[in-house]
C-alpha cells in the first residue's frame, strides 16, 4: 500500500510519520506543499507541526497551498486522508471536516499522555481494533474542538465522532478533558468516513521504547485496507 | 515660490487607492479564554468597571479601487475566503479616511 506525507513549511512530525508508515510496510513518499500533483497513492497523511508558524489561524495558510486542491479532489473521490494535530487543523480550515480548533481552554501548551475512548471504529480506520480505550500522546496549543449546537447534533447522529478524551477505563468526563474540547472530542470523521482528523499523535506510540504501541493500531488497520 | 507640477500618473495612482480596515472578532457564542485572562489581569491591576474583554484581529488593506462599494465587495471576499473563519468569527469592514 502506498502513502504520501505532505510537508508544509513548519511541519515537524513529517519524518516521524514517514518512519511509522514505513515500519508497518507502507511505501511512503514525502511530498512538498508546492507540488500540484500527488504521486499515485492510497493514503494521504497531513502531519503535525506548526505550518507557517500558526500565522492568522492554525492551518489556515497551509489550507490554501497548491497541493490542497489535489488533496480535496482525492478525498472527494473517496481516497483515505489522515490528519494528525496540525493536519486536523488544516482539514477543518480547508472545509474537509466540520468545526474548528480553538486555543486550549486553559491557555497552556499541553504535552502529555492521555487516554482515548474509541467511539466509532469506522470501516476505514479502526475496524480491527480489539481495544476500546487506547493511550496516545498529545502536544498542542490549539486543540479545543468547537462546532455550533446544530452541527454537533448532526455530527453525533451520523456517528462521526471517532475519539474522545477519557480515563484509562474509557469514562468520558469533564475531568478527562485536557483542552476544553466540546464533548471531549479528540478526533472526527467526515460524513463518508474516509477522512479522519485527530489531535493525538499515533506516530509517537509505535514502539515499547517510546512508551507504548497503541498508535500502531491505526497503521495496521490502514494497511489491511488493501 | 512656485509650486512644481504634480505628476498626473502619480495623482491617478493616489486616487485609485482606498484604505480599508477589517476587524475580525469571535462570535458571541464562542469562548474566548484570552479575552477572559486579559479581563482578569485588568481587574488585578485595579481597573474597575470592566465587564467583558473580547480579543480580535485587525487588518489594514490598501485596495486599488475608487469606489468604496466595489472595494467593500472585494474585502468581503477576502474575509470569507481567508481572513475570517466563519464557523467561529465575524468581520466588520470600515473605510479608513
Amino acid at each position: 500500500m502506498k502513502s504520501s506525507v505532505i510537508i508544509f513549511p513548519g511541519s515537524n512530525c513529517d519524518r516521524d510519520m514517514a518512519v511509522a508508515l514505513e515500519k508497518f510496510g507502507f511505501k511512503n513518499s514525502l511530498v512538498w506543499h508546492n507540488e500540484t500533483k500527488i504521486p499515485k497513492t492510497d493514503l494521504v497523511v497531513l502531519p503535525g507541526g506548526f505550518s507557517y508558524g500558526d500565522y492568522l489561524r492554525c492551518g489556515s495558510i497551509a489550507a490554501k497551498s497548491k497541493i490542497m486542491n489535489e488533496i480535496i479532489n482525492f478525498a472527494n473521490n473517496g481516497g483515505l486522508v489522515l490528519g494528525v494535530c496540525n493536519g486536523f487543523q488544516l482539514l477543518t480550515e480547508s472545509g474537509l471536516l466540520p468545526g474548528v480548533l480553538l486555543r486550549n481552554k486553559y491557555l497552556i501548551f499541553i504535552c502529555f499522555e492521555i487516554h482515548l475512548n474509541i467511539k466509532n471504529n469506522s470501516k476505514n480506520f479502526l475496524k480491527k481494533n480489539i481495544k476500546k480505550t487506547i493511550k496516545l500522546h498529545i502536544a498542542h496549543n490549539d486543540g479545543c474542538y468547537y462546532i455550533n449546537q446544530d452541527q454537533i447534533k448532526k455530527l453525533e447522529d451520523k456517528n462521526q465522532v471517532a475519539l474522545e478524551y477519557s480515563d484509562e477505563n474509557g469514562n468520558v468526563s469533564e475531568q478527562t478533558n485536557p483542552n476544553g474540547s466540546l464533548n471531549n472530542i479528540a478526533g472526527i470523521y467526515n460524513e463518508k468516513q474516509n477522512i479522519l482528523g485527530m489531535m493525538p499523535h499515533p506516530e509517537r506510540m509505535i514502539d515499547p521504547l517510546l512508551g507504548g504501541e497503541d498508535g500502531s493500531l491505526f497503521f495496521k488497520n490502514l494497511l489491511s485496507k488493501k | 515660490m512656485k509650486l512644481s507640477l504634480v505628476n498626473p500618473w502619480l495623482l491617478k495612482q493616489k486616487r485609485n487607492k482606498l484604505k480599508i480596515s477589517i476587524i475580525v472578532t469571535l462570535k458571541k457564542a464562542v469562548l474566548d479564554p484570552q479575552g477572559k485572562v486579559i479581563k482578569e489581569t485588568l481587574e488585578n491591576m485595579n481597573f474597575q468597571g470592566i465587564s467583558e474583554v473580547r480579543q480580535g484581529k485587525y487588518f489594514e488593506i490598501d485596495i486599488q479601487e475608487n469606489d468604496f462599494k466595489k472595494a467593500k465587495l472585494k474585502a468581503e471576499e477576502l474575509c470569507e475566503k481567508l481572513l475570517a473563519n466563519l464557523v467561529i468569527e465575524e468581520y466588520q469592514i470600515i473605510e479608513k479616511k
